[in-house]
């Protein structure tokens, strides 16, 4: 047990809202001098929120509760004062400017100048002397953009160090990076231990934390549910932790009956687009029957989206193995040839990529269709209202008018209106990604409502989630990805929480 | 409810204000030149001249709708002017040069979309380059020389005009058919409840109101020789592109791509070949611009064009166009143009100093988009 007077960072009942939402529920956090403390939980558990309280990103008076940094409170109104008392926060979007040099990266903001001129000698200086000190094989004058990711993040972490922090945090640090770098990367933390530098690893993968880490905290829910020693427990134990939750009942239970094969995925794999050597699927393989609602899991980053996206036709860049829609072998190189087919794709980011925010709700629903809305080459006006009309009423879109701007609609209306849209195109299957992502409890029900009502109607739908109930609630069947290849596929009865996070976090 | 009809009611806000300008604009015109300005002589050449510009609006618009721009427009008209003035000097006849004319537009224009569109080299650039390129090839086929055009229909259509009588038979089936529509639309409302925005009130008012204007402008411009004939070709033009921009497939997708290029290509929508369609509408728009410009002058200068694209640029913005796509209508171009055009006209005949034109040309462009910026913050 750490005494009190070893602690260089600890929280105390930290309270966090934001509107509608309670992210952070009284956490408790410490981390000792000198020490290597993962903090583990799923999306969304609050690991990330509490971050920003601690690097100032959120300022004191946002949050109640206590922030200690060596044994004083502090009240933090932006980073540069989480700096200054010793704290350093890697990101896992590094934040480095790539047209710049290593070293211009490192000192950016802090340059050394005399009358406004910058003291270019002492600042290449001090970034070798710093980067050698660490270790690093890296030159100063290198382009940060031509530097692989691996030796990104170094730089990054030879920025936070030349601040002096002693409290460095990383979140998902790994994510980005093949294996040889991860070793490299692992023993740099070990090193930086030996020289009483604290590391807060904010990560998923447990094989790293039982690498490294002393200390393992979890979160779940916005609240530290567990602290212990790494050398008191094992995975399961820290799996269960993160994962232990009841199941609501917002899942429709519905008759359907499920047919056979609709879509077929063999032997897909997509290379990286920029590391060389890495896929970013790897030899999936899976199918979808009629009706039936597949549901993938997984953690972000683990290739869920891409195999979504490249089935769609969406991703540039080619990839291997074989397609089959009903038996007909598919070479889609365009979402508009995979919606002719009969493929619809409700995208992550519904803003961004599922509704043209400025128009109306009706031209938002007939996008995908609108050639199929012309009488002699003209549209028709009068049709697209109707349409839009029955979608409204029949989904439950609360909308002032189907001449409303999509963007003054909620969250959960606006995915409605996706829904639609993809709907009229009558899909022979739908693809969902994160289908209730930032949406209220109220309009979920409706959204697994609809989807349930699909696949009854025949239509395979391919859902994947990072909510664990929502993939247990709705699939008739689960597979889960890690690190971009199927590790685990389990029909509806032999599905748990535990087993799916077991597979989701297998290797990296 | 209400917000909806508020948000309707900013929308037509924009319009409105933008005619209140206009009539403001002639009517310290009008003192200016002590009445000179809206004699019907006036405003009949107020409407031919802005007619360059307005074809050219048209096409404009799509392109910044569709979230691009093209700088080429100017030298590119130039370019045109000067081989169909060519053309029809080595003896070509004058329909075959016209169609020639166009021919080479929309080539220079499918090669500017292609390098945008397929090649995603950014509009900006490629259309720098045309205009550098083509403003350069017209001083070299010329040898700086003005090129005559010969006799023809063409040069003639420069400086004709619809006879009264047509002129009257056009307004009236334009007011027919526009108050049809507007009944239509009403009709439609009604059995969707799509109850925000139309009413009883509104159609009348917008159908006695365009029958006024439709009426009144005939009147003015019988009143001097009738309707300028390339005025009459700006309209039908007009008629046709807000025809593409409100009920085709086509100008849907613009409209979609300008507003969101992910959302759209997601959806179906083949991003690029809207684009190059946009670039090859404003390939045809140039070389009828280029017509009536050289018709007008009756020859092809080495020096036409100048800053056209801006006037262009301007006219649409002026009248509604967001340079960050997604917004933008065709009446609202012409509007613009104008407005630009009047001030032209009306700084002309006040006698001011020609680098006045500039001066409050870029001023009214700046306070244009100044107010439709901070209407836009205000909602």
């Amino acid at each position: 047990m750490a005494s009190t007077a070893n602690k260089v960072l600890e929280l105390r009942g930290i309270i966090k809202e934001f509107p509608g939402v309670r992210a952070l529920d009284g956490v408790m956090f410490d981390v000792c001098r000198g020490e290597i403390h993962a903090l583990c939980g799923e999306n969304g558990a609050g690991k990330s929120t509490l971050m920003k309280i601690i690097s100032g990103l959120y300022a004191f008076g946002t949050y109640s509760g206590d922030l200690i940094v060596d044994e004083q409170v502090r009240k933090f109104a932006n980073i540069k004062d989480s700096q200054q008392a010793g704290v350093a926060i890697v990101f896992q979007e590094l934040s480095l400017v790539r047209e710049l040099s290593v070293a211009e990266n490192i000192f950016l903001g802090r340059e050394p100048a005399r009358y406004g001129v910058i003291d270019w000698d002492t600042v290449y200086a001090k970034t070798a002397a710093l980067l050698s000190d660490l270790g690093f094989n890296i030159n100063p004058h290198d382009r940060v953009g031509d530097l692989g990711i691996g030796q990104q993040q170094m730089v990054e972490i030879a920025k936070a160090l030349a601040l002096n922090a002693h409290i460095l945090i990383l979140d998902e640090p790994t994510s980005a990076l093949s294996d040889t770098e991860i070793e490299v990367f692992l023993s740099m933390i070990r090193t930086l231990k030996t020289r009483g530098v604290a590391c807060v690893l904010i990560t998923h993968k447990l094989n790293e934390v039982f690498s490294v880490a002393d200390r393992i905290t979890v979160f779940r829910d916005g609240k530290s549910i567990a602290s212990y020693a790494a050398k008191d427990v094992n995975e399961h134990r820290v799996i269960s932790d993160m994962v232990g939750r009841e199941l609501t009942d917002l899942y429709p239970r519905i008759q359907k009956s499920i047919g056979g094969p609709v879509l077929e995925v063999k032997n897909l794999t997509v290379p990286h687009p920029t590391v060389p050597g890495r896929d970013l699927i790897h030899d999936v393989s899976l199918a979808v029957r009629k009706g039936e609602i597949l549901g993938i899991a997984g953690l972000m980053g683990s290739g869920r989206t891409e195999i979504l996206m490249s089935v769609f036709g969406a991703l540039h860049g080619g990839h291997s193995g074989s397609i089959k829609l009903e038996g007909e072998t598919l070479n889609l190189r365009s979402p508009r040839e995979a919606i002719a087919k009969g493929l619809a794709l409700v995208s992550e980011d519904r803003k961004r990529y599922g509704l043209v925010l400025e128009d109306s709700v009706s031209r938002n629903i007939s996008l995908a269709s609108l050639n199929s809305m012309t009488k002699f080459g003209v549209l028709d006006d009068d049709g697209e209202m109707s349409i839009a009309k029955d979608y409204v009423r029949d989904l439950r879109i609360k909308t002032p008018g189907i001449d409303s701007q999509v963007k003054n609609l909620s969250g959960g209306n606006q995915q409605k209106v996706v829904l639609a849209k993809w709907m009229l195109t009558k899909p022979k299957v739908l693809f969902l990604d994160e289908p209730t992502r930032g949406i209220d409890v109220g309009a979920r029900a409706e959204i697994y409502k609809i989807v349930g009502e699909m696949a009854r109607q025949g239509v395979a739908v391919v859902m994947v989630s990072s909510e664990l109930p929502e993939v247990l609630g709705l699939s008739d069947r689960v597979i889960v990805m890690c690190g971009g290849r199927v590790t685990g596929e389990f029909s509806r009865d032999e599905a748990t929480q535990e087993r799916i996070m077991a597979a989701a976090t297998r290797f990296s | 409810m209400s917000t909806e009809i508020t948000i309707k009611i900013k929308q037509s806000w924009r319009t409105l204000t933008m005619v209140f300008a206009l009539i403001a604009i002639w009517i310290i015109f009008q003192y200016a030149t002590d009445g000179a300005f809206l004699q019907p002589r006036n405003l009949s050449n107020l409407f031919r001249q802005m007619t360059v510009t307005g074809v050219l609006a048209m096409g404009m618009v799509l392109i910044i709708v569709a979230g691009h721009i093209d700088l080429s427009v100017g030298s590119v008209v130039c370019f045109l002017g000067v081989a169909l003035a060519m053309l029809m000097q080595k003896g070509v006849s004058p329909e075959i040069a016209l169609l020639a004319t166009v021919f080479i537009g929309v080539v220079i224009s499918l090669i500017q979309g292609w390098l945008t569109a397929y090649q995603k080299v950014p509009a900006f650039i490629v259309t720098l380059a045309g205009m550098m390129v083509f403003r350069g090839l017209s001083m070299g086929v010329t040898a700086g020389v003005t090129i005559p055009l010969d006799d023809s229909w063409i040069k003639s259509f420069g400086s004709a005009y619809v006879p009264a009588v047509y002129g009257w038979v056009i307004a009236g089936v334009s007011v027919a058919t526009f108050a049809w529509s507007r009944v239509r639309r009403r009709l439609s409302a009604l059995r969707h409840h799509v109850a925000g925005g139309s009413s009883d009130f509104g159609m009348w008012a917008a159908i006695l109101g365009g029958a006024a204007l439709v009426g009144g402008f005939t009147a003015t411009m019988n009143a001097y020789e009738g309707i300028p004939a390339p005025v009459l070709l700006m309209l039908a033009l007009m008629v046709i592109f807000n025809f593409i921009t409100t009920k085709t497939v086509f100008g849907r997708h613009v409209y979609a791509v300008g507003g969101s290029v992910e959302a759209a290509h997601l959806s179906g929508v083949n991003v690029r070949k809207v684009v190059l369609g946009n670039f090859l509408l404003m390939g045809v728009l140039t070389a009828v611009s280029a017509m009536i410009l050289t018709a007008r002058v009756e020859s092809a200068q080495p020096d036409a064009g100048q800053l056209l694209e801006l006037d262009a640029v301007a006219s649409c913005v002026i009248g509604g166009t967001s340079l960050m796509g997604g917004k933008g209508t065709i009446a609202g171009a012409l509007l613009g143009a104008l407005v630009m055009e009047s001030l032209n006209n009306g700084m002309s005949l006040a006698n001011m100093e020609a680098f006045w034109q500039y001066v409050v040309k870029g001023l009214v462009l700046v306070v244009a988009v100044w107010l439709d910026v901070s209407s836009q913050k205000a909602r």
